[in-house]
């Protein structure tokens, strides 16, 4: 086989091993989402967390605006601090709300920002205020559990 | 002393048997030092490899190329299997929609990178073990040195390089392919929602922690089955017999060396984050 057909070939190899490559990254990753630009930072103190994760996402009314990017236990308060980067282009106002949920019954966890009425908007490195912690899915079964035994009076204890 | 110099056969045995053990461990350690010392000869003498690159280019067309139809066609089935194993598995929880994250996460992950390279060993592996094998056996390479051409510079460098370049794209065709395969048997058989599909997949998959890690793992099972394919045929027995023990040593040891070299890699990239 002469040079210029092996050269050919071997392009073509490496094209459509970067092409693959790009649709990886693209199509499967979240590179192009993930890197929406400029960011500010934001912190939130919560009682507990639950699962909530590093990387985890941030939402507003449904709509990605941002990702958890450090989870820290406050020493002093022992409560868990999450920072999080908020895109650029979305403001919250100075009373907002954040909530920890969950996606579906057995989905990942996510900040959820439930945006409240006051005209001030939160800064760069600002405190969240009003905050709720997850619902932790074995204290309310457990809670529930108490609830069912104290009606029935002992009656179906083992 | 008549008695202390008369072995009984017993002892004999044992020393014998002593003796093999002690000079398969020694020639053992002696091969790897060996290995370890060609390797460093590869990437000392690899300019000529990266001057003349079209010698590159066609050890690149030997390995990269002719391993792009079992690449495809095997990411392909492995897809297709994931996607099928994955919904029958996934439909029990109610949660059918998470079928892209399966197949994406397990291809990009593991299944691209290991399985590709366990193909790849085979494929090309050895093959090159058996062209660099014969070539010692009907001595081309001492034919080069009487020429004053250096066989690891001129033979050695260009096919390890090959094979270097050649694993990451071949990963990244299988993990494409194969996510294409789940796509096929998820979305347009069985009729998961296509939309969650692709979504819950972005979602999921991130492009460092995931993909990148992915890439770095194949890069690292090149540079391993390219290194002991060389090395198995440079150090091969100059006989028929020699060559073809050479090739089975390849392909065995570096599917062994791959394995054990992904669960290190995996250890150090998901810690359980």
């Amino acid at each position: 086989m002469n040079r210029a057909t092996l050269d050919l070939w071997v392009g073509i190899f490496v094209t459509i091993g970067l092409g693959s490559l790009l649709f990886l990254a693209l199509k499967v990753g979240n590179l192009a989402s993930n890197n929406v630009g400029e960011t500010y930072r934001l912190e939130a103190k919560f009682d507990n967390i639950g699962g909530l994760k590093v990387r985890g996402a941030v939402k507003s009314a449904g709509v990605v605006v941002g990702r958890v990017t450090q989870i820290q236990l406050d020493p002093e308060a022992f409560v868990a601090v999450v920072s999080m980067h908020i895109d650029h282009r979305y403001k919250f106002p100075r009373d907002t709300f954040a909530t920890i949920n969950t996606s579906g019954l057995l989905g990942e966890q996510y900040v959820g920002f439930e945006v409240g009425g006051e005209t001030q908007m939160l800064k760069d490195g600002d405190l969240v205020k009003k905050t709720q912690s997850a619902v932790v899915l074995e204290k309310l079964i457990s809670q529930f559990m108490f609830n069912k035994a104290s009606e029935d009076n002992g009656g179906s204890k083992k | 002393m008549p008695n202390s110099s008369k072995p009984s056969p017993f002892t004999d045995k044992l020393v014998q048997f002593l003796t093999r053990l002690g000079h398969n461990f020694t020639s053992r350690i002696w091969r790897l030092g060996f290995a370890s010392r060609f390797f460093l000869a590869i990437l000392l003498l690899s300019g000529t490899a990266l001057r003349r690159f079209h010698l590159t280019i066609r050890e690149i067309y030997f390995t990269g190329v002719l391993s792009l139809i079992i690449i495809l066609v095997s990411g392909l089935f492995v897809g297709m299997v994931l996607g099928l194993q994955g919904y029958d598995t996934l439909q029990r929880y109610g949660s059918s929609e998470a079928l892209g994250v399966l197949v994406s996460l397990s291809l990009v992950r593991e299944l691209g990178p290991v399985v590709s390279a366990l193909l790849f060993a085979s494929r090309a592996g050895s093959a090159i073990t058996a062209e660099i094998g014969l070539m010692k056996a009907t001595e081309q390479l001492s034919a080069m040195e009487m020429m004053a051409v250096n066989p690891i510079a001129r033979v050695v460098a260009p096919r390890f390089w090959a094979g270097v370049v050649s694993m990451p794209m071949l990963a990244a065709l299988f993990s494409a392919m194969g996510i294409f395969g789940g796509y096929l048997v998820g979305v347009q058989l069985i009729g998961v929602d296509e939309g969650s599909f692709w979504s819950q997949m972005q979602a999921s998959v991130d492009f460092r922690e995931d993909i990148v890690n992915g890439i770095i793992k194949s890069c690292v099972f090149g540079i391993i089955i390219s290194w002991i394919a060389v090395f198995e045929g440079y150090d091969a027995e100059p006989t028929a017999e020699g060559v073809s023990g050479a090739t089975t040593r390849t392909v065995v040891t570096s599917s062994l060396a791959v394995l054990a070299a992904d669960f290190v890699l995996t250890a150090f990239m998901f810690r359980g984050a």
